[in-house]
């Protein structure tokens, strides 16, 4: 790598060349302030906070999209500037509302963090501000027009990594807002509801919408039987809320929790992933040998399931008629535990603590339904119940860890690494080898299919058959390996398909950035995946099959895989609905 | 998706049976809206849905695009498109006034269009006609060294040739 | 030097050419042609002897419908249908030009289209970019040829290579004339060595600044001047493409630019093997839709490729990952006008013409409060003064210049002491304006200097595309000052808000209409401070043109009618009939309608 001299503040440091500014000083120690980059997005050199003095040149340079040269003379902290980004700052403040201590997002909010930064303690410019209607038409994500400050982060997230273009710019200048289509209510657009523009919003412009107000009425009711699920992403990053550092797994904390917010039971979504391998790795075995459409896709992802039905009709044949784990979990709680208990369904409240903001539209999809019942009455996100333990005086922090309740609390490995791109294929595998060649798979982790790749592939041979798969994490990806099955649907056997980048761990309901991190970032993503991981290594049980009260739930009430009761309580159906989407790059391979 | 196609919806299929044999046919969607407007007079939503499943183009995008350029009217227009020129020279001139004249007379703010659906009221940047400031063009045609009275005769003219 | 621009043979020839802008359009040159038709017959003239051209906007909108009539070159100003039986008789069958509509010999008019015999000597004009408009059929490639059209085309496929011909633009000395006078050859020589499979030229026909036309003049008057430059551009950097990016709102403009194409390519001068030689290289015309920002080169290049056209920060250059992430060089069409001649009659001669640094002519567009409203193109070099008072007749009504605004929304307005700036891009920044597209606009005592920033500020804020903060935000910030102070709402701190806010966005904003956006603010914040101060402290404005800032009152000469009183909305008039009525300041809202409705002009301002 050729390196070049430059001269910051005025002391010479030798950089890379072919960085950016922003890099090369990132390198050096410095953090020019930013707001509408991000690493994982195209460059929109939009905000202007980022700006930088450098010698010989007019103005002040955006050091997010100007390129280091050899020789540049470079100030990041004289007084014009200190004033210009100061003043940038301001504007972007005058015109949001004021709301900072009702604000969803007080204390953790990117804007206020910047705005204290500069020193903003006096207002100079203040004067009109926009107002636009909330939009509260999604059961999964909230825009507040009010409250966006036009980074185009949502923006670029949506379009340019999971290629959904549910959100443009519309309208121009003062009057720009990101919108749908014709501004239509988001639960009209196609928005999958992934909540990735949540994630990378810096301020309260899209959250999730928030059930906890509803929920805790609902603990406090004391005729209800209160049943809580928890995915397996949540107990990997709601440390990260708490101050623990990325990466540390909670299972027992987060149990433990549970049970003093008021939960009557607390279950695992691992165990319901445990029992969405049984019905899955039989599907699959059964399409293999000739019954249905080859290559299947995975169904656990709800963003995955909207998009499919929105986007990728022609494929609905090949997806997996499999419920996802949490509806799963949700059609068993209400008919097999509620049995077992001796109680009446309506008395359950079934309550999801999911990583994921398209599980809150999954839970109103009248296709779930069981016995004219949801599955899942209430859902609420990592976020949201973090938020909740704090709000309740529980002290997580210190809290000893417990166990999840029987009988649907136990979980094998493969469960555990259901949230992580490639955990839920790795877990298929692990038992469908098992059941097709009724050996043991001895070297069950599947490395070729873990870690952050945008597509990946692997084989494995059963009983001298080769079985190909595919793995893509986020819908931009998705788009890219599905535009691959349909010029060759014979490439590929058995493809998992999650709508969130680095799968459910990256969720749209996952914990802010903290002040050191960005929006997911990948190495957070990456001790979140190996927290899910250590669970599945330091289980003495790793294969969903050999769930004991899996295989008791088989004998006591659902028969076997595929069965008729199995299909009923498990499986589902899905249909194209509009409006239609459309992933223009890959209109030319069509 | 069975609609019988009218005469209208055919004329912009054939436009864009055109655009779609160039390369790069994404980058027809202006020539393409502004195909469209001289069809219809203005974009109707199910006109833009048709150019996006058509041309594929994410219905987003063709809306960020249709509320970015003035040209385009989002809602049908009137009979006259009464534009008035905010040219400098115009502006010089006395423009303002005549844009005040207009909003009295037709009763509309800027973008709008009246009730009988007879004007509607733009602004346009320069159009050019400096010398004849301040000038305002209805449809096609520049009416220049406007005063207030003359404006309001000028539209009391338009009105009484009818719809 | 003087020869080169001589058209004796055109000048010779019977030619009615008639003016079909919009302006000669509206006073009725469409029946003038119709009855032309009439006149041919009864006369006994055909069309065979007689040519009848259309020219585009002649640029002389005031004195409309324009007739240019040869022999002779003679220019008649408001032709009606009544003059043509003379035009015909006295001028195309015996030779006599019809004095009467003659427009006067000391106008701009007429030293604009005489200018050619004069090219070098005295003349304050000089056309190089406009110097076939009104002289050639438009939709004539004929009559483009026989001007020698495409003569500098030739020689450059038949005798140099592409690197001669960056080279000469180079040596030429050309700056782009669409704004910020970039030396051209250099971002020819950019392209040309930027390495791609595939490059673009496209012409900047989108041109926006209010009161700025001469783009629009050019291509209606002499598309295929602008159509050689682009070709001889696309070789010289090695492009197969050209795209003519136009406004919508310009439809005569459009239809001939595509007569032009049609007849370029039918005649080989586009398409593959262009005269025969190696080169292939086709044009298509682009249209906008509507918004200003589009001059800026990235959203121009975002709005062909189907975009919202919204800037992108740049490097990389436009030379070197412009259309499609290829290598695109844009010039304006001022700019690619230049280019023939330059090829024809040499680099050497070119940059003999003009100041040191700013090389050949320039086009402007004066409007305003001046005499002789039109296009002039004059060396560079004149100054402010000549072409404010000696082309353009000065203030009309013998009222005081107050200040010139050069460059637009981008520019600055220069008060009196800068008159005899010479006019090139590094005197007109010094003063604190800029050269820009070559709007001028002339303002006198009654205009308002906030209030022309004010207007100014509207316009780019309302064309702001809304992608950085400085630009959006800011603008609308200084926006709302400036209406406060010239309501009389005005606070102490405003001018330093202002100027600490104009530096901000100047310095932070992402495109070029940001960083210009407070120039009108600061340059008249600079030049008439004491107006900004007399609004803010004093509540007043000197030109009376800031209505909020009047005191109405009613003096001796009103009857007593009760004209006034009746159309007051805020009831602010009172006394009995037939006697003087007075005007309660307190509640005045200072609408102006009792002024308007006193017959006896007793309602007086202060």
């Amino acid at each position: 790598m050729k390196t070049i001299n430059i001269t910051v503040n005025n002391r010479d440091y030798k950089v890379e060349k072919g960085q950016t500014i922003m890099q090369a000083l990132d390198g050096l120690g410095f953090k020019i302030p930013r707001l509408c980059y991000h690493p994982k997005l195209s460059i929109e050199g939009a905000c202007r906070v980022c700006i930088v003095e450098v010698e010989g040149m007019r103005n002040f340079v955006a050091s997010c999209s100007h390129p280091v040269e050899e020789g540049m003379d470079i100030k990041t902290n004289t007084g014009d500037l200190r004033q210009a980004r100061r003043d940038i700052v301001e504007l972007i403040l005058d015109n949001h509302p004021e709301d900072c201590h009702t604000c969803e997002r007080d204390g953790i909010c990117e804007l206020q963090r910047l705005a204290y930064a500069m020193g903003i303690r006096k207002r100079h410019f203040e004067g009109e501000k926009k107002h636009y209607e909330k939009d509260l038409s999604s059961p999964a994500v909230i825009r507040d027009p009010d409250k966006c400050i036009l980074c185009g982060r949502c923006v670029r997230m949506c379009e340019e990594v999971q290629k959904v273009n549910a959100l443009r710019y519309a309208h121009r200048g003062f009057n720009t807002v990101v919108m749908p289509a014709y501004n239509m209510p988001f639960s009209e657009s196609v928005c999958t509801s992934c909540g990735q523009c949540i994630n990378v919003c810096p301020t309260a412009s899209f959250v999730e919408k928030n059930y906890t107000q509803e929920l805790f009425e609902k603990l406090n009711d004391d005729k209800l039987v209160k049943v809580v699920q928890v995915a397996p992403s949540v107990r990997a990053a709601i440390g990260e809320a708490f101050g623990f550092p990325p990466g540390k797994a909670m299972e027992g904390e987060m149990a433990a929790a549970l049970r003093r917010l008021g939960f009557d039971h607390v279950f695992d979504t691992q165990f319901a992933a445990d029992l969405t391998i049984m019905e899955e790795a039989n599907e699959f075995l059964e399409r293999v040998q000739g019954k249905g459409k080859l290559p299947m896709i995975t169904s656990c992802s709800s963003a995955w399931m909207k998009c499919l039905e929105q986007f990728y009709p022609d494929l609905i044949e090949n997806v997996s008629t499999c419920k996802s784990p949490m509806s799963m979990m949700g059609s068993m709680l209400k008919t097999y535990f509620a049995d077992k208990q001796g109680l009446s369904p309506e008395n359950i409240f079934s309550v999801a603590v999911m990583c994921c903001t398209a599980k809150k539209y999954e839970a109103q999809r009248p296709e779930l339904r069981v016995e004219g019942m949801d599955p899942t009455d209430l859902v609420v996100t990592t976020r949201e119940v973090a938020w909740m333990i704090k709000s309740s005086g529980i002290d997580f922090y210190n809290i000893k860890p417990e166990q999840f309740d029987a009988p649907l609390g136990v979980s094998s490995g493969a469960g555990a690494i259901f949230g992580v791109t490639g955990g839920v294929m790795e877990a298929a595998i692990r038992t469908a080898y098992e059941l097709y060649t009724g050996e043991t798979l001895l070297d069950i982790e599947l490395k070729d299919i873990r870690g952050f790749k945008s597509v990946k592939e692997g084989s494995i041979t059963m009983d001298g058959k080769e079985i190909r798969v595919a793995v893509a994490h986020g819908l931009g990806n998705a788009a890219e390996l599905l535009d691959i099955v349909r010029k060759d649907p014979d490439r590929y056997h058995f493809i998992e398909i999650m709508g969130c980048p680095g799968g459910c761990i990256g969720g749209g309901g996952q914990p802010y950035a903290g002040s050191n991190s960005i929006p997911l970032d990948e190495d957070v993503l990456k001790k979140r995946a190996e927290a899910l991981y250590g669970l599945d290594r330091n289980r003495t049980i790793r294969r969903s099959h050999e769930n004991r009260d899996v295989q008791r739930l088989y004998k006591e009430f659902l028969g076997r895989p595929l069965g008729s009761a199995a299909h009923k309580y498990l499986h589902t159906h899905y249909a194209p609905k509009e409006p239609r989407g459309i992933i223009p790059e890959l209109s030319k391979s069509r | 998706m069975t609609k019988v196609k009218d005469e209208r919806s055919e004329r912009l299929r054939q436009y864009m049976d055109e655009c779609r044999e160039k390369e790069h046919s994404e980058s027809q969607l202006i020539a393409i809206l502004h195909k469209a407007q001289e069809i219809y007079g203005y974009l109707p939503r199910e006109v833009m849905d048709e150019i996006a499943h058509y041309m594929n183009i994410p219905t987003a995008h063709i809306w960020g695009v249709a509320t970015f350029y003035h040209y385009f009217n989002l809602e049908p227009v009137g009979k006259y498109i009464v534009s008035v020129c905010m040219g400098t020279a115009c502006y010089v001139k006395g423009a303002g006034k005549v844009l005040e004249t207009l909003k009295k007379e037709l009763g509309v703010e800027v973008g709008q269009t009246t009730e009988d659906k007879m004007f509607t009221l733009q602004e346009a940047r320069c159009l050019g006609a400096c010398g004849l400031a301040p000038v305002i063009m209805v449809n096609e045609k520049i009416h220049g060294d406007l005063d207030a009275e003359r404006t309001a005769e000028l539209i009391k003219e338009y009105r009484n040739r009818g719809g | 030097m003087a020869e080169k621009y001589k058209r004796d043979d055109v000048v010779a020839a019977r030619v009615i050419t008639l003016c079909d802008g919009p302006g000669c359009m509206h006073k009725g040159s469409k029946e003038l042609l119709s009855a032309l038709k009439d006149g041919f017959r009864e006369k006994g003239l055909s069309y065979r002897d007689v040519k009848v051209n259309l020219s585009g906007c002649l640029g002389m909108c005031a004195r409309g419908p324009v007739m240019i009539v040869n022999p002779g070159y003679t220019i008649y100003g408001n032709v009606g249908k009544a003059d043509l039986e003379e035009i015909l008789e006295e001028h195309i069958i015996k030779g006599k030009p019809v004095a009467r509509l003659v427009i006067e010999e000391n106008h701009l008019y007429n030293k604009f289209f005489r200018v050619f015999g004069d090219v070098g000597f005295f003349g304050k004009q000089m056309r190089i970019a406009l110097r076939n408009c009104g002289i050639i059929d438009p939709e004539s490639i004929d009559d483009y040829l026989a001007l020698r059209g495409y003569e500098a085309l030739a020689r450059v496929l038949s005798s140099m290579s592409p690197e001669e011909v960056v080279e000469e633009v180079k040596r030429s000395g050309l700056r782009g004339r669409g704004g910020a006078g970039f030396p051209t050859g250099l971002k020819w020589d950019f392209t040309r060595k930027a390495a791609g499979e595939k490059k673009y030229v496209i012409c900047n026909a989108d041109e926006g600044d209010p009161g700025a036309f001469m783009d629009r003049s050019a291509i209606e008057g002499d598309p295929h001047t602008v159509l050689e430059g682009i070709i001889i551009g696309g070789y010289a950097v090695g492009a197969s493409r050209g795209i003519i990016y136009i406004r919508a709102e310009y439809p005569l403009a459009i239809r001939r630019l595509e007569k032009a194409i049609k007849d370029a390519r039918e005649h080989g001068i586009i398409g593959e093997n262009i005269l025969g030689s190696d080169f292939s290289f086709d044009v298509e015309i682009k249209l906008g839709a509507g918004a200003f920002v589009c001059g800026e080169e990235t959203a121009l290049i975002h709005s062909i490729e189907g975009s919202r056209g919204m800037p992108r920060p740049r490097p990389p250059f436009p030379s070197v990952s412009g259309l499609f992430g290829e290598p695109t060089l844009i010039n304006n069409v001022e700019t690619w006008a230049n280019i023939p001649v330059i090829i024809m009659d040499g680099a050497d001669w070119f940059s003999s013409v003009g100041t040191e640094k700013s090389k050949g002519t320039k086009v402007f567009a004066v409007a305003g409060k001046v005499r002789n409203t039109g296009l002039v193109e004059v060396p560079m070099g004149t100054t402010l003064r000549e072409i404010i008072f000696d082309i353009g007749g000065g203030i009309p009504e013998d009222k005081k210049f107050k200040a010139v605004q050069t460059g637009g929304p981008s520019g600055g307005c220069l008060p009196e002491e800068y008159l005899d700036t010479p006019i090139d891009y590094e005197s007109l920044a010094r003063a604190g304006s800029i050269m820009g597209s070559g709007g001028m606009i002339v303002i006198d005592e009654d205009s308002c200097m906030v209030g022309i920033a004010r207007f100014f500020l509207e316009f780019t804020q309302n064309e702001s595309c809304g992608k950085c903060t400085p630009c959006r935000e800011g603008t609308k910030r200084m926006l709302e000052i400036l209406t406060r102070i010239t309501e009389g709402r005005g606070m102490e701190g405003d001018i330093e808000k202002l100027e600490r806010l104009g530096k901000t966005i100047k310095k932070a904003s992402l495109c070029g209409l940001g960083q210009s956006a407070p120039n009108p603010v600061l340059s008249t914040i600079k030049n008439f401070r004491e107006e900004y101060e007399e609004h803010i402290k004093e509540k007043k404005c000197r030109s009376g043109e800031c209505r909020n800032l009047l005191e109405y009152y009613i003096t001796e000469d009103c009857v007593g009618c009760t004209a006034c009183k009746k159309v007051c909305p805020a009831g602010a008039v009172t006394g009995s009939p037939r006697e003087r009525h007075a005007i309660d300041i307190e509640k005045c809202i200072k609408c102006g309608q009792c002024l308007a409705a006193c017959k006896f002009n007793a309602v007086k301002t202060a």
